[in-house]
């Protein structure tokens, strides 16, 4: 199952056990989704449970904190994740400080593709989660696999929070593995070891894991071995598996598809810095994309995203110290 | 040239009757516009005693658009109103200890010092605590709308906003989406002629906020927010209509800010006449000598229900300033709500 048919499995069957669960966003109902991942979900849900919003970011998203509060578990679909900014007050403004302010729980789920690699340009390549991970009262969840795409989603249409469920693009259809059928929950906060290793740990999400992944591969004869720590979800994120990795190979490349200031991966450092500083036999490293938009053309756009070479060079770096 | 549908004002007893109000409604309507008035004239007090802090907002002068329109509204439909719709907390039961708590900033606040001033709601009683952008709410009560549809369950759902608000996007993508999908949600707009400094003219470019309903394919009605009668009889219209499957509507009540936009604006900006001709209009007087004349209101009775008022406030007053204030303790208590949260009278 590709990573996309995971995420279009798992909302399927969460439609199918809770009636409570709907969505809406545009073009999901008739034309299946901008990715087709609503494809069929229509004609098997009706037009109310599959709703083809206007282009109205603010309202679907503000929509849905109000019908969240009315008790559904709305599933929201931005076209892409660059559109999230049109709703970051619905987001920010009221969902992530209900709860805490007035005792309202807001149980809403927004999905959104994100990511670059094809020339989509300063608006459809997008990364935003550290946004929103610096915002107290949102979850933000970034699967890297199909088999945690499915059950982290169903853990956030299930949390009584705002979820911000970021799916990579580039792994829609590239990216194939074993799904299990039945239902099931990912939790949050648990970070995944994607692969073990004993020199260097490479602490990342989404996309990055695959990218670091065919690094370690090539590590591997230059007789480097790399531990690569999926975070899975940043909000909460798992420190614990961190440190432990971080005690366990004393070597750390921190590495996301987000630019590098005030990207997520200076909140790890930061925290290594003041939790493992002790364990720590070389400068930690990030290793980001460049402090500037996405671009369009595919010689800039492999300029700007880590690509294996980067990530190789990088953890050589830090092994090497 | 208006669009919107100019409302009549109300006339006799018999046309309330058959708007569904009784005497004893009436009343009760009388002594929620006069309890609104007083939480606020009391917060007032409360406010230069130096135990508010931050700011503190009235809404003098839009009792009757808030009282009128939650006196509309089903036990089971729901609203988010505004900072100048104390009334609507007023009239769905809020206790007006828990009010002056929440002014206070105390821990028996309903947002536990959290939040200040009008940022409250209790969501037992239908209602949705407002934030400070506005008209933030109006795409929220939309989609309680959208919820009551889904079920298809006969609530209704009310969304405030301001005639300034309504310059803003969430505005129009909420009564777009309405629109569009027929909702059972009304609109209220609580014209109040000034948003903080500015005025009308440089707000909107129609005669009435309302007009703008045409374009959304749902009626537009202006009524006088200083006649609670008439803004419970359209209110009640546009409610039912609504609750029927006929969609939305934008009701748009009239009226004028009588103070500042908060305690520390003197509102130079507003022509003293202006003033003087609406405080002619008071909705509370108006309203009371409407009553005497077409309710046998008695002196007795005023002051049996000023009387009440009056008790009531001074009790809670009392309670309020009892209330502790919140442990620093708890600050980060309720970030992330917790499944035990969801238990709550909207998702049972």
């Amino acid at each position: 199952m590709t990573y996309l048919q995971a995420i279009s499995d798992g909302l399927r069957q969460e439609m199918r056990r809770d009636k409570r669960v709907f969505v809406i966003g545009e073009d999901v109902g008739v034309y299946g989704g901008a990715f087709k991942v609503t494809l069929g979900f229509q004609e098997e849900f009706g037009p109310w449970r599959v709703i083809d919003a206007p282009l109205s970011e603010t309202a679907i998203v503000g929509g849905c904190t109000g019908a969240a509060i009315m008790g559904m578990r709305p599933v929201a679909e931005m076209q892409f994740a660059d559109f999230i900014s049109c709703a970051w007050d619905h987001l920010v403004t009221v969902a992530a400080k209900q709860r805490w302010r007035a005792g309202t729980p807001v149980p809403i789920t927004v999905r959104l593709p994100s990511g670059g690699g094809f020339s989509g340009g300063p608006f459809h390549s997008q990364n935003p989660e550290s946004s929103f991970a610096h915002i107290p009262g949102l979850k933000v969840i970034c699967p890297a696999t199909p088999e945690d795409a499915k059950g982290l989603l169903a853990t956030a249409i299930q949390d009584p929070n705002p979820c911000l469920y970021f799916e990579h693009k580039h792994l829609y259809r590239r990216l194939k593995a074993e799904v299990p059928d039945e239902r099931y929950e990912t939790p949050f906060g648990k970070a995944r070891i994607h692969r073990e290793g004993d020199d260097v740990s490479v602490i990342t999400l989404g996309a990055m894991v695959h990218t670091a992944d065919e690094a370690a591969k090539q590590l591997e004869d230059e007789d480097i071995s790399v531990e690569i720590v999926d975070l899975r979800t940043l909000i909460p994120w798992d420190k614990q598996a961190v440190l432990e990795s971080v005690s366990k190979t004393s070597k750390v490349v921190v590495l996301h598809e987000d630019t590098l200031t005030g990207g997520f991966g200076g909140e790890i450092a930061a925290t290594i810095a003041e939790e493992a500083f002790e364990d720590l036999d070389a400068p930690l490293k990030r290793i980001a994309a460049p402090d500037c938009p996405v671009p369009f053309s595919p010689v800039l756009e492999k300029a700007y995203i880590p690509q294996v070479e980067d990530v190789l060079a990088g953890i050589k770096e830090v092994a090497e110290y | 040239m208006a669009i919107a549908r100019e409302a009549e004002p109300v006339g006799s007893l018999q046309e309330v009757r058959e708007a569904g109000l009784d005497r004893e409604d009436l009343l009760a309507v009388y002594r929620n516009m006069l309890l609104t008035r007083a939480i606020e004239e009391r917060g007032h007090i409360l406010y230069k005693q130096g135990k508010i802090p931050g700011s503190f907002y009235t809404g003098r002068g839009n009792e009757a658009a808030s009282v009128g329109v939650a006196t509309a509204m089903g036990s089971e439909d729901v609203g988010t109103p505004l900072h100048r719709d104390m009334g609507v907390h007023v009239t769905r039961g809020v206790e007006p200890w828990r009010i002056f708590a929440q002014y206070m900033g105390r821990a028996d606040g309903p947002t536990k010092g959290k939040d200040g001033n009008v940022h409250m709601a209790d969501s037992n009683l239908g209602l949705l605590a407002m934030v400070s952008h506005l008209p933030a709410m109006l795409p929220v009560a939309v989609g309680c709308a959208l919820a009551f549809r889904i079920r298809e369950e006969n609530r209704v759902a009310v969304g405030w906003f301001g005639e300034g608000a309504s310059a803003r996007g969430d505005a129009h993508e909420a009564m777009n989406l309405a629109g569009v999908r027929k909702l059972p949600v009304v609109f209220v707009c609580d014209n109040n002629q000034w948003a903080y400094s500015t005025p009308t003219y440089l707000e909107y470019a129609t005669e009435h906020v309302a007009d703008r309903a045409e374009a959304y394919g749902f009626e537009g009605v202006v009524v006088d927010g200083n006649d609670v009668l008439a803004v419970y009889r359209e209110a009640k219209r546009a409610i039912e209509k609504a609750r029927q499957g006929g969609g939305p509507t934008l009701l748009e009540c009239l009226t004028l800010r009588m103070e500042g936009h908060a305690v520390h604006d003197d509102a130079f900006y507003v022509p003293k006449d202006m003033f003087e001709r609406w405080a002619e209009n008071d909705p509370i007087e108006r309203f009371r000598s409407w009553l005497r004349e077409h309710a046998d209101l008695t002196d007795e009775q005023e002051d049996e229900i000023s009387a009440g008022v009056k008790k009531l406030l001074n009790d809670a007053l009392q309670r309020a300033e009892e209330s502790p204030q919140p442990d620093p303790g708890t600050l980060r208590d309720g970030v992330f709500a917790t499944p035990e949260d969801l238990d709550t009278p909207h998702h049972k």
